[in-house]
């Protein structure tokens, strides 16, 4: 039924990738076609904990990377002097490739989903602190004169002034790394930190259908996320919505 | 508790991945088969830079005419937004695998998809680029006589540098980074050592970590020194 030439190739290409291939799949993964709807309507619960898991790795990391880039971009934004030490340290963190990341962690933590966190944090800290600092150096030198003049304290500049300008940019910064962190966090799974990877690795490269949903699915996601910021900036800044060009 | 702990395995050490980086060893699972070692760390270093200049080539050659042009012409900065943002939303590892799938492995298959990866930074990053060029300094250039072609070349491009650089080493750390997944595709890079922890032990996987991690610094530094050589000494005075 299936062709032994392809198992063949699978178990050639995919060596070490295939850790279940158990008889039900195999029709579907042996085949040319691009893509089974019959496997997939069947099988699509299978994503399904490699979807949530996925969603929890993104969601935690962002989240991390947030609150540590956005402390980080208060202090600089404070002490001017932080600024080149802190891009320079951040960018070297985004620098190294994520593959790499998981497994320099290999002494530290071992395998797994603390491991991925940690590296996929990281990797988001460059993008949302330098977002950051550019949202604060376009708040126009005005405004905050005529804050300061109207009595307010720094801390008030801050947040009733500076904050709300550069929401646009920290928005841009929290809206490209949550897009490129769900992209990202499928190497996850080659730290076993589970997520869509998963089933892509455990599939191997011929299984194309298994490939088409598994990397559909976190394209869909990224997608969403990415609009979703979209939105709800537009909805924190109806001002801009009145000054766009 | 204490027993778990005992009985997990033995996690890499640094000094044992040095050790594997320089002094060849005999791997414990395939019998016999020396690993690590200079000359492999030199030889997957090659091929992964090798695959990382074909796509980045192969990048810039489709996705930068692309972008100069539309940036020149002022049009298709929707096209260009959307390329963009759709590119980080593309899942390295399974677009690796869909390709290699697609269409199979090899050097040339992956070359291919690698350069998908840089085609949307560098379509991107040269559309702002040469669409941010100052209006008045084009329409000085036009005044003076160029031709379309000219104002590119002699007024656009080089206040574009900074970007279109930015573009360039983007698109380079995105490639270089995903071509360490490229032994999935059957093309041995350092990603080899990482991704076959069977094969080279953890000490191999901490030692195939720090090698591509050295490697994308590298290259990170070198093309920002480039950079700074590359733009004209008036825009360095001027930090806009």
């Amino acid at each position: 039924m299936a062709n032994p030439a392809l198992i063949a190739a699978v178990g050639e290409v995919g060596k070490g990738f295939i850790h279940e291939r158990t008889s039900e799949t195999l029709p579907c993964q042996a085949t040319d076609k691009l893509f089974c709807w019959g496997w997939a309507s069947e099988h699509i619960n299978r994503y399904e904990t490699p979807t949530l898991q996925h969603l929890e790795l993104v969601a935690i990391s962002v989240l991390i990377g947030f609150v540590i880039a956005f402390a980080l971009a208060l202090l600089a934004h404070r002490h001017h002097w932080l600024q080149p030490p802190l891009l320079a340290g951040t960018g070297v963190l985004y620098t190294i490739p994520s593959v790499a990341f998981f497994f320099l962690l290999l002494p530290l933590t071992g395998r797994g989903e603390d491991t991925a966190i940690i590296a996929l944090s990281a990797y988001t800290l460059q993008i949302i602190f330098r977002n950051t600092m550019i949202g604060f150096a376009n708040v126009p030198r005005a405004v905050v004169d005529a804050a300061r003049g109207m009595g307010q304290t720094d801390r008030q500049v801050l947040w009733r002034v500076e904050l709300p300008l550069a929401l646009p940019e920290i928005f841009a910064g929290l809206q490209v790394a949550t897009v490129s962190t769900v992209a990202i966090a499928t190497l996850a799974a080659f730290a076993g930190g589970g997520g869509l990877g998963e089933p892509i690795l455990k599939g191997g490269i011929s299984f194309k259908t298994n490939l088409i949903l598994a990397g559909g699915i976190t394209f869909l996601i990224a997608v969403s996320f990415g609009l979703i910021l979209f939105a709800l900036q537009r909805l924190l800044t109806p001002w801009r919505r009145v000054t766009q060009t | 508790m204490i027993g778990a702990l005992a009985s997990s395995p033995p996690l890499a050490s640094i000094g044992g991945a040095l050790e594997f980086i320089f002094t060849p060893q005999t791997s414990n699972v395939t019998g016999g088969k020396t690993v690590g070692g200079i000359d492999q760390v030199i030889e997957l270093t090659l091929n992964q830079l090798e695959l990382t200049v074909l796509a980045l080539a192969l990048s810039v050659v489709i996705a930068m005419p692309i972008g100069l042009y539309l940036g020149h012409r002022g049009t298709g900065e929707l096209f260009a937004t959307v390329i963009g943002n759709a590119g980080r939303a593309i899942p390295e590892l399974a677009l690796i695998a869909f390709m290699a799938a697609l269409i199979g492995v090899g050097v040339l298959n992956l070359t291919l998809a690698l350069a998908i990866l840089g085609i949307p930074p560098l379509l991107t990053n040269s559309f702002v680029g040469i669409h941010q060029v100052d209006r008045s300094a084009v329409d000085a250039a036009r005044g003076m006589g160029m031709t379309e072609f000219e104002i590119l070349r002699k007024v656009e491009i080089p206040l574009a540098i900074p970007t279109l650089f930015a573009g360039i080493r983007s698109a380079t750390i995105a490639i270089v980074a995903t071509a360490t997944i490229a032994p999935i595709a059957g093309v041995l890079t350092l990603g080899d050592f990482i991704i076959n922890q069977n094969v080279y032990g953890d000490n191999g996987v901490l030692a195939g970590a720090i090698l591509v991690a050295l490697l994308a610094l590298t290259l990170e530094f070198s093309l920002a020194a480039l950079q700074r050589r590359l733009t004209s000494k008036g825009l360095k005075l001027n930090p806009a």
